[in-house]
């Protein structure tokens, strides 16, 4: 059976030049690039090269990319390294749908005297910046605000919102691992001192990512014990990984607009006509501010899971916010931040698409979920008919 | 993704027995849409007294909706009083397992046939209800539910209840209660932790004992709180004295001063210095009320 993978804001297919790009560094060139040697040397010139190649997808200085072990790391090295730096100051600003690599981190920071103030979403899942702008004061060390959701798609007005922190001296991270590769960025017209990115999301493999810091924002380094990464990141660099992230972000740089235009003509496809085809659903998210690889459609009365077992006999790959999905008992906290009824938020399925996806598999999907969802339905005692 | 067994996965996608029998000998529901599962059960009866027809209506993840069809398929044939001896073990163990976090689904099937039997008996077509002290006000569980899972599945920990009904899955505030249920019901099973034990009292310099208070408010005072949506604050130490500020839920309660001197003084009594006593600082009445979730 054939896969047809919607699923590419959980993770990406590594595209095939990356895998080739990469695959002499296995067991030809596997020297360290720390080493004083020929043989090892010739490996820093590759990392040189994938750190340009990354600093020109996101328009920034190739000193200021840090590469780490993923989009977790970035983000838990920008929280603790910004509060590190200022150890005056105690409040962090971010908002209720980030994903749990901030959230969890700053809820942690309480424990250490931290205040955290959890900005809220409105039906849309947009956020008010000047709401956010009352927040900041003198006591604010760090304000982190996701570039775009990973469960809607929905973005945010990331450069506003930097600015406003700038304006007040105060730090600006934000976890761009949704946003990089699918929408343009200019870190050099931008107030970001803090940016995190997963080369998972953008076809190059697991296990690396960047933290890019804007020169001159004051962090303390979080992994001791050597000079990689200027100081900042000690360990012997990933470097197949690096190689390929490097690739990854040149092959987006020049893909970004296919991706706006032919991924985003198959997502409203997918969208338009599920949305017509299943009575009773409804999308959750900004329809205007949003990735275009994203829509995140409830179906009400019928349970997530349920639809992603059912998908999945066809082959077809999604993801769901139902609480069953992910083993607790409570359904996604953004599309609750969101206020979406519970009815539909259990029935709450994303489908994220990627510039390997074919309108064949689209139609293919618009034909199969419909009879799936009446299915379920019939089993449900919420529905007379 | 879940692991199930090919019987669960059979019963999924081949549910057995969908619908409602018109004018039923027995009606059971239980769950709702909020719950994230719910479950219609119908029966009807031969003339010798035994389930000749069962058939089901379910909102849930493919292990409830197995689950209710499996239910209906066992129950045929079984007179009133043999229904009503079905644990949730055997629904379980019909389907060759479930997940552990899914066993609550057998425990929903229990208790939609429960309701039908009663329903059958009683003639009452009233939906399950709920009976004792309700414990976990997220899932709506009452103790006595608590204590029968307990008891059928011989669960030792919070997270095995909250697996099997529910129960402390969502705010997490009840969970307090539910290891008190569990201490009191198995007692000698409980595998005995390691639990944090006060240091002996010495003579603590000024910057040890503050270290000593917030290292307390963190690890021993905020998590409890926390749980009820609540926070707490170390404003200052002066001499004996500790001034704090509640945040949160906690600010606006009314039992403040209840959870003030219950709660924090005695820890950091106990934990601290005897001698210690808490105040609360004035400007946290005025707080904004920052609701969780």
């Amino acid at each position: 059976m054939k896969t047809i993978y919607f699923d590419n804001n959980a993770t990406t297919r590594v595209a095939d030049e990356v895998a080739e790009e990469i695959q002499p560094f296995f067991c030809e060139l596997y020297g360290n690039p720390s080493s004083m040697h020929t043989f090892g040397g010739q490996v820093g010139r590759v990392i040189r090269k994938a750190r340009e190649q990354v600093a020109e997808l996101l328009g920034c200085d190739p000193s200021d990319i840090f590469f780490t072990s993923g989009g977790t790391e970035s983000d838990n090295t920008a929280i603790n390294g910004v509060l590190a730096a200022v150890p005056n100051r105690h409040k962090i600003i971010t908002s209720r749908v980030e994903h749990p690599a901030v959230l969890t981190v700053c809820r942690e920071m309480q424990n250490h005297g931290y205040t955290v103030v959890e900005i809220a979403v409105d039906k849309a899942g947009q956020l008010d910046p000047a709401e956010l702008e009352e927040q900041i004061d003198d006591d604010t060390a760090l304000v982190t605000i996701m570039y775009a959701n990973n469960e809607t798609g929905v973005i945010f007005p990331v450069e506003k919102v930097s600015e406003l922190a700038t304006e007040k001296g105060v730090f600006f991270h934000t976890d761009a691992v949704q946003a990089v590769g699918k929408i343009p960025l200019n870190l050099s017209k931008s107030n970001i001192d803090l940016l995190s990115l997963s080369g998972h999301k953008l076809h190059a493999p697991k296990g690396v990512g960047v933290l890019y810091v804007r020169k001159g924002t004051r962090m303390l380094p979080f992994m001791l014990g050597g000079h990689q990464e200027a100081g900042r990141r000690a360990g012997t660099e990933n470097v197949p990984g690096i190689v390929g992230l490097g690739k990854a972000c040149e092959l987006a740089a020049r893909n970004i607009s296919q991706e706006n235009e032919k991924v985003k003509y198959l997502r409203d496809k997918l969208e338009k006509a599920l949305l017509e085809k299943c009575p009773d659903s409804r999308l959750n998210g900004d329809k205007e501010n949003r990735l275009p690889n994203t829509t995140n459609i409830s179906f009400e009365y019928v349970e997530g899971e349920a639809i992603l077992l059912m998908l999945d006999k066809y082959g077809i790959c999604a993801s769901s916010g139902s609480a069953c999905t992910s083993g607790s008992l409570e359904p996604s906290h953004v599309l609750r931040a969101m206020g979406v009824p519970f009815t539909a938020a259990h029935g709450s399925i994303r489908f994220s698409l990627s510039r390997y996806n074919t309108e064949e598999e689209v139609d293919y999907t618009i034909q199969k979920t419909p009879p799936i969802i009446n299915r379920l339905r019939e089993l449900s005692p919420f529905v007379t008919r | 993704m879940w692991e199930y067994t090919d019987k669960v996965r059979d019963h999924f996608f081949n549910p057995r027995n969908v619908g409602e029998i018109e004018n039923p000998d027995g009606v059971g529901e239980v769950g709702s849409l909020a719950c994230g599962d719910a479950l219609k059960l119908t029966f009807s009866l031969d003339k010798n007294g035994k389930i000749e027809d069962a058939r089901f209506k379910t909102f849930g993840c493919a292990s409830a909706i197995a689950t209710s069809s499996v239910l209906t398929e066992m129950i045929k044939g079984m007179t009133i009083e043999e229904a009503a001896k079905v644990t949730n073990r055997d629904i379980a163990d019909y389907l060759g397992g479930l997940p552990e976090q899914k066993m609550h689904c057998s425990v929903m099937g229990r208790e939609a046939l429960e309701a039908a039997i009663e329903n059958y008996r009683t003639g009452g077509r009233k939906k399950h209800e709920l009976e004792g002290k309700v414990v976990c006000t997220c899932f709506g569980v009452t103790e006595n539910e608590i204590e029968r899972v307990i008891r059928e599945n011989n669960i030792t920990t919070v997270e095995g209840v909250t697996n099997y009904c529910k129960a402390g899955g969502g705010c997490g505030g009840c969970k307090p209660e539910i290891e008190k249920i569990i201490e009191r019901l198995q007692g000698a099973k409980i595998k005995e932790e390691t639990v944090l034990v006060p240091p002996k009292p010495r003579k603590l310099t000024n910057i040890q004992k503050i270290q000593l208070i917030q290292q307390t408010i963190n690890e021993q005072i905020r998590p409890a709180l926390r749980a009820d949506g609540g926070n707490i604050e170390l404003i200052d130490v002066i001499g004996n004295k500790v001034i704090v500020a509640f945040r949160g839920m906690c600010a606006q309660c009314r039992l403040t001063e209840f959870t003030m001197k219950d709660v924090v003084e005695a820890k950091l009594k106990e934990f601290v210095s005897k001698e210690l006593f808490v105040e609360e600082s004035k400007d946290s009445a005025n707080e904004p009320h920052n609701h969780r979730g």
